[in-house]
């Protein structure tokens, strides 16, 4: 397999109700890509689309749509899709266009616009379940995070006020995001009082309702070496699906992300992800899911995430622990689904690259992963990324 | 230089207007049973899928939720894309060469007749702002297509109408097709118009069915019983679903994907070297526009070569043995899976009573269905 360098990134502003369509969206994240990566569209070989469900953007074949702005036409260009995992998975898809020597580089474009769907993207929500067992009960997907929410803290004895504070953390972080959306000071105290959804889901505790979309030019060694200068590299893919019937397993732990991780690791050549990973943006929709899939992702032992938290393992501002969300995640910097995954990875290059200004860790990172989740509870995305050795 | 990879296992449900009988993940199992079967291989076996899904077809939000469990592809590296057989072959491709997966997995179906409204569904794909207030049937897009591809070529109503009495001819030697039937040309013509020039007749209607493919590189090809059709070409192209700034006068994604999967196969003269083709026949002028952008036809000679019956089965150059989706049904982004199993079937010599003798060579030409301009091409060998 070759390897496959990172030549730039893009996004836009993340935000409710934005003005722009969802091509423009897309256009103006995958053209601030370019520029960063001083090339021209002329210059990309493929394009790969991750988007979430059509029913946000009200448009069926979605992908379709949303080729001119991403920069498709007249090129090979593919949507690949795995519900809320898919903003990281168009990594790992970019890098198999390069890795397999088909292409010598590749524009990924990530795009929601959620704010489209009236009255409440929750309702689009419904029509995930089944269609017999689970759609006639009229869930969304607060009640199911409240399922899995109560499993974990029940299953590792943790109080709500810690998990708390994972919105306190990335609300924190996200002040310092340029594209931020829901970012603030907000004391525990804040985010447990808030409003209830499904209990113990807190409206403080969930991402927001956001539009917007994330670019990132990709290039095969060659390529990169022949442009100069230092890069940072795509070193470990990995992704896993779970069962759909997910009424039929433990909701404490996360399996699908373990998979996925270890898939990803073994690539790198990582046998001590938590001394070989240095800073991480795990998937964070709600506040729990980020301490879940810290564990899944083998940064921390089982029920042990949220410990580490209160000790400040997981602040932005570390130097013995692993800096986690220093983005500010889904909860500081907004939930645009699939545009939020590429923002996280967009972030580990940023950090890698030293692009990340005044959000840019303490310790010295050689390596960074990101990771999103997605479906029904269900599937697990990884990418990872590292510096020029 | 790329590493041989080859459909080791094909599978198959027969293609029916309804299936009452079974829901699409039952469809699919019976499907993946045939093609592991065919390839000698378990669930165990498998390193990665990729599967297709349009969720507004599947009338599920997130559809790639449901794609596991039927292949016994539960906790493994599993994706789904919004694209067609040949986008999907494409992706098993691209996974198999950068060694990632040493056996993939592509699945793809059509469970066409849940849509009550399909043309509401259609509609749905259009521009929100500029063309969807309309309220137009959406097979108007076709529609205007035609004309313009009639005008561009001198080709006729009458001689497209011919396409669709050869594929519906050819799928009666097909057990697994919908729609096969003797018609004639007359027949075509005087049928309900729908969208001028295009009649009822010369529209390719829905079907339901699932199709599964084992696909492995040389690595896994050792792990695998069943007998290999190479992938010697794959690409894929678009050009944009916005009707107001697309090229209307030809299939420019077409054109671009075939010049590409001629390098990548090394064809250096690609009517002599293909033994069939087959092209997307969603509507009949589309069969007859994917064979000008194959530029396998001399220019302007397409209406000719049809007449003349190089088309036919055991012509120059049969177009659609199969019977096409106009013979055997519209499935959707599975159609073009349906093209390649008739070209593994073509190429093991195991297409019965419409076999292609000596048949070593066979192209498919996919395309996703209006309003899009995305196809590919994939150039497949028996050896």
């Amino acid at each position: 397999m070759r390897r496959v360098a990172v030549l730039g990134a893009g996004l836009t502003r993340f935000m409710r109700r934005s003005l722009e369509t969802g091509r423009e969206l897309c256009w103006e994240a995958a053209s601030a890509a370019l520029q960063e990566a001083d090339l021209t569209l002329a210059d990309i070989d493929c394009v790969v689309l991750g988007t979430a469900p059509d029913a946000f953007d009200g448009v069926h074949m979605k992908g379709e749509y949303l080729l001119d702005g991403a920069g498709g036409k007249g090129k090979p260009y593919v949507r690949v899709y795995v519900g809320g995992g898919t903003g990281v998975f168009v990594v790992p898809a970019g890098w198999w266009h390069i890795a397999s020597g088909a292409f010598n580089t590749c524009l990924i474009v990530a795009e929601e616009k959620m704010s489209s769907t009236q009255p409440h993207p929750q309702g689009a929500f419904n029509a995930i379940y089944d269609q017999f067992t689970e759609r006639p009960l009229g869930v969304n997907l607060l009640w199911i995070f409240s399922l899995e929410m109560h499993r974990y803290m029940q299953t590792y004895g943790i109080p709500l006020e810690t998990i708390a504070k994972v919105a306190v953390k990335n609300k924190k972080n996200a002040k310092d995001h340029p594209a931020s959306q829901v970012a603030g000071d907000f004391t525990v105290d804040e985010i447990v009082n808030s409003e209830v959804m499904a209990y113990p889901v807190m409206r403080l505790m969930v991402s927001p309702v956001t539009d917007g979309a994330a670019a990132m030019v990709l290039a095969s060694e060659e390529f990169a070496r022949k442009k100069g200068g230092k890069h940072v590299w795509v070193e470990g893919v990995g992704w896993n699906l779970d069962t759909s019937y997910w009424t039929n397993r433990d909701l404490a732990y996360p399996q699908y992300v373990e998979k996925a991780a270890r898939m990803a690791y073994k690539m790198a050549g990582i046998t001590d992800p938590r001394k070989e990973i240095h800073v991480v943006e795990p998937y964070d929709p709600f506040a729990y899911k980020e301490l879940h899939h810290l564990e899944g992702l083998q940064l921390a032992d089982r029920g042990q995430a949220p410990r580490l938290l209160e000790e400040g393992f997981w602040d932005r501002d570390t130097t013995t622990g692993i800096p986690s969300s220093p983005s500010g995640g889904l909860l500081g910097v907004g939930n645009p689904i699939a545009a939020a995954g590429l923002m996280k990875a967009i972030e580990i290059y940023c950090q890698l690259s030293g692009k990340a200004g005044k959000r840019q860790i303490r310790r010295n990172a050689q390596r960074g992963l990101a990771q999103a989740w997605g479906d029904l509870m269900q599937v697990g995305t990884v990418m990872i990324m590292g510096v020029e050795r | 230089m790329a590493e041989r990879t080859a459909i080791v296992g094909a599978g198959y449900t027969p293609l029916r207007a309804l299936s009452p009988q079974a829901s699409f993940r039952e469809l699919v199992f019976e499907a993946a049973v045939r093609a592991y079967q065919d390839a000698g291989i378990t669930p165990a076996d498998i390193d990665s899928v990729v599967a297709l899904g349009e969720d507004y077809r599947e009338g599920t939000c997130i559809s790639d939720e449901y794609v596991p469990d039927q292949l016994g592809a539960v906790q493994k590296p599993v994706h789904t894309v919004t694209g067609d057989g040949v986008q999907g072959l494409g992706m098993a491709w691209m996974l198999l060469q950068s060694g990632v997966a040493d056996i993939v997995v592509l699945e793809g179906h059509s469970k066409a007749s849940n849509m009550r409204h399909p043309a509401h569904v259609e509609a749905m794909a259009l521009d929100p702002v500029f063309v969807r207030p309309h309220a137009w049937n959406p097979l108007f897009v076709a529609g205007l297509e035609m004309q313009r591809f009639l005008h561009e070529t001198g080709i006729t109503s009458r001689q497209a109408a011919q396409v669709a009495v050869k594929n519906k001819g050819n799928a009666l030697r097909n057990p697994i097709a919908a729609y096969p039937g003797h018609i004639t040309v007359e027949q075509v013509l005087t049928s309900q118009p729908l969208a001028d020039p295009l009649t009822e007749l010369a529209v390719a209607p829905p079907a339901d069915g699932a199709f599964v493919f084992v696909v492995a590189n040389a690595a896994g090809c050792k792990r695998c019983r069943g007998q290999p059709v190479y992938i010697e070409g794959i690409a894929w192209n678009s050009d944009t679903s916005n009707l107001a700034t697309r090229d209307w006068t030809r299939a420019t994604y077409i054109e671009k994907a075939a010049a590409r999967a001629y390098e990548m196969a090394a064809l250096q003269n690609p009517v002599a070297d293909l033994s069939f083709v087959e092209a997307d026949d969603a509507y009949t002028y589309k069969e007859l526009q994917h064979l000008e952008a194959l530029q396998l036809v001399p220019k302007g000679r397409t209406g000719q070569w049809l007449h003349d019956g190089h088309f036919d089965l055991g012509g120059k150059l049969p177009i659609n043995p199969s019977g096409g989706a106009l013979g055997c049904g519209n499935l959707h982004d599975a159609s073009a899976l349906r093209a390649i199993l008739e070209a593994v079937w073509q190429l093991r010599g195991q297409a019965g009573a419409r076999q292609i003798p000596n048949a070593r060579r066979g192209l498919v030409c996919s395309w996703r269905g209006i309003p899009t301009a995305t196809g590919g091409v994939a150039i497949l060998s028996g050896r």
